[in-house]
């Protein structure tokens, strides 16, 4: 009895007392904006990376976007994102009239594009080099036989890898409280160092960040078998 | 003989070297005209494969030049797309789509390219099918399908586009040997239609049966081109001769 009314009393003081849990919900709010708009770009610039490396492994030409892809695909893997994130945020716009979390959406999303580029990149290449001959020697264009042949069945192939990188892409976001961005992690801290108790608030947030990443991982495995039972018939 | 026809291909001093310094091809000149069936013999790394990749551009040649219906498709100014929808290939590893049917496999480059209707190329589609008696396949995916029908549906596909002549790269070479004669019936049946075939194969029976012209490649030299009665016959290079009584003891 003691434990459940010791238990109400912690929430109480963490949550409800000075309206607490708005720190949360805003974190919570911010830690998804930045992770789903890092994801967009991380996906669409990952993409063009990818494909235009692809197109000069298969063609030879644009050799010297693909130095430059890769020596960007070098660089951010190379380096920590908390670190790329201060960069950012003290070095490029010092000027302090941006806007944190764009700041923030910029970082994590020029982060993620790395990342996504590879595992693009990957998937390409995991399609059988006789597929995209199958489809030129019928006459189709690289980008024609890009969308209809190559890329539905890369998309099957990394969505496994994708997930995955979405999935530490969230958690990543946790040290934006790094550029004085309120995240779900800094909703914590913050409610920590009101109630002095450490406890509650960072579990709370340890859970919530749990219940996201597992539904993320639900929707992609949801997401391949119904990709994958287009294969039988 | 023939110089009043004109070449449906003609090849002048074909050369292809690998990137590595390998030279593959070695001067080759040929010209193939309408209504040819060649069957091009070689020990396995004389560059058969490499030379019939050529002709559509699958492997860029290093010098030479090659005349598709009159037009150098090594030209720069030559789109490469145009000339490729009308050479048909058939591989070895037959490269269906695996997530398409069988009808998507066979309606989705003419759809693509010649705007067809659907119902227009599904009524095609039908139709060739059930002439190589794999209607009631139609909606299948490739993963369900044997061998020999991969194989049969690779060579609808590559009719789907109507093209000028069919380059086969080993066609046969992947399957089970059950399965090779209903493939090779597929082929004689477009051999009496008078379709233009090029046919790089292991299948010494066939070259003799169908061919009318039988190429033997050499270490990337052209060092045959005979009639089959002839090449199979009357044969006096001592390579080839040693090479087909390889292939008569297998």
């Amino acid at each position: 009895m003691d434990m459940v009314l010791e238990l109400k009393h912690a929430l109480y003081l963490n949550l409800i007392k000075d309206a607490r849990y708005l720190y949360i919900l805003n974190g919570l709010k911010n830690t998804l904006v930045i992770t789903f708009f890092a994801v967009l770009i991380g996906i669409f610039f990952g993409f063009l990376i990818a494909l235009i490396r692809n197109f000069c492994d298969n063609t030879g030409k644009l050799k010297l976007l693909n130095r430059l892809a890769k020596f960007f695909v070098v660089i951010i893997r190379g380096t920590p994102i908390v670190v790329q994130l201060m960069i950012l945020f003290f070095c490029v716009f010092s000027s302090r009239s941006a806007n944190n979390i764009l700041i923030a959406i910029i970082g994590f999303g020029i982060n993620s594009t790395a990342y996504v580029s590879e595992i693009f990149r990957a998937g390409l290449n995991s399609v059988d080099r006789g597929q995209i001959e199958a489809g030129r020697s019928l006459g189709l264009n690289y980008f024609s036989c890009m969308r209809y042949i190559i890329l539905p069945q890369a998309f099957k192939n990394i969505l496994p890898a994708l997930c995955n990188e979405f999935v530490s892409l969230l958690k990543e976001t946790s040290v934006a409280g790094y550029v004085a961005v309120q995240d779900l992690t800094k909703a914590g801290d913050i409610i920590k160092s009101r109630t002095y108790d450490a406890w509650t608030p960072l579990i709370l947030i340890a859970l919530i960040y749990l219940i996201l990443t597992y539904c993320l991982t639900c929707l992609a495995n949801f997401l391949e078998r119904r990709l994958k039972r287009h294969e039988r018939k | 003989m023939r110089g009043n026809k004109n070449a449906l291909i003609k090849i002048n001093d074909l050369n292809k070297k690998f990137s590595n310094g390998h030279v593959v091809l070695k001067n080759i000149c040929l010209e193939i005209f309408e209504g040819d069936v060649v069957c091009i013999l070689g020990l396995s790394g004389s560059g058969k494969s490499t030379f019939l990749r050529c002709l559509n551009l699958l492997e860029k040649p290093s010098s030479g030049e090659i005349f598709f219906e009159g037009k150098n498709i090594l030209s720069e100014k030559i789109n490469i797309d145009l000339i490729r929808q009308k050479i048909g290939m058939v591989f070895q590893n037959f490269n269906l789509f695996p997530h398409l049917t069988v009808l998507e496999n066979l309606i989705l480059a003419p759809k693509k390219i010649y705007k067809k209707n659907n119902l227009e190329l599904k009524k095609e589609a039908y139709e060739l099918l059930k002439k190589i008696g794999l209607a009631k396949k139609i909606d299948s995916y490739p993963s369900v399908l044997s061998g020999g029908e991969k194989q049969r549906i690779a060579i609808v596909r590559a009719l789907m586009m109507h093209p000028d002549i069919l380059l086969f790269d080993e066609p046969t070479s992947a399957l089970d040997p059950t399965m090779v004669g209903e493939v090779l019936k597929v082929m004689f049946e477009l051999a009496k239609e008078k379709m233009p075939m090029m046919i790089v194969t292991h299948e010494i029976g066939f070259a003799k049966k169908v061919a009318n012209r039988v190429l033997f490649l050499d270490d990337g030299n052209l060092i045959c081109d005979e009639s089959p009665e002839k090449f199979f016959n009357e044969q006096e290079n001592i390579k080839i001769k040693r090479f087909l009584n390889c292939m008569t003891y297998k």
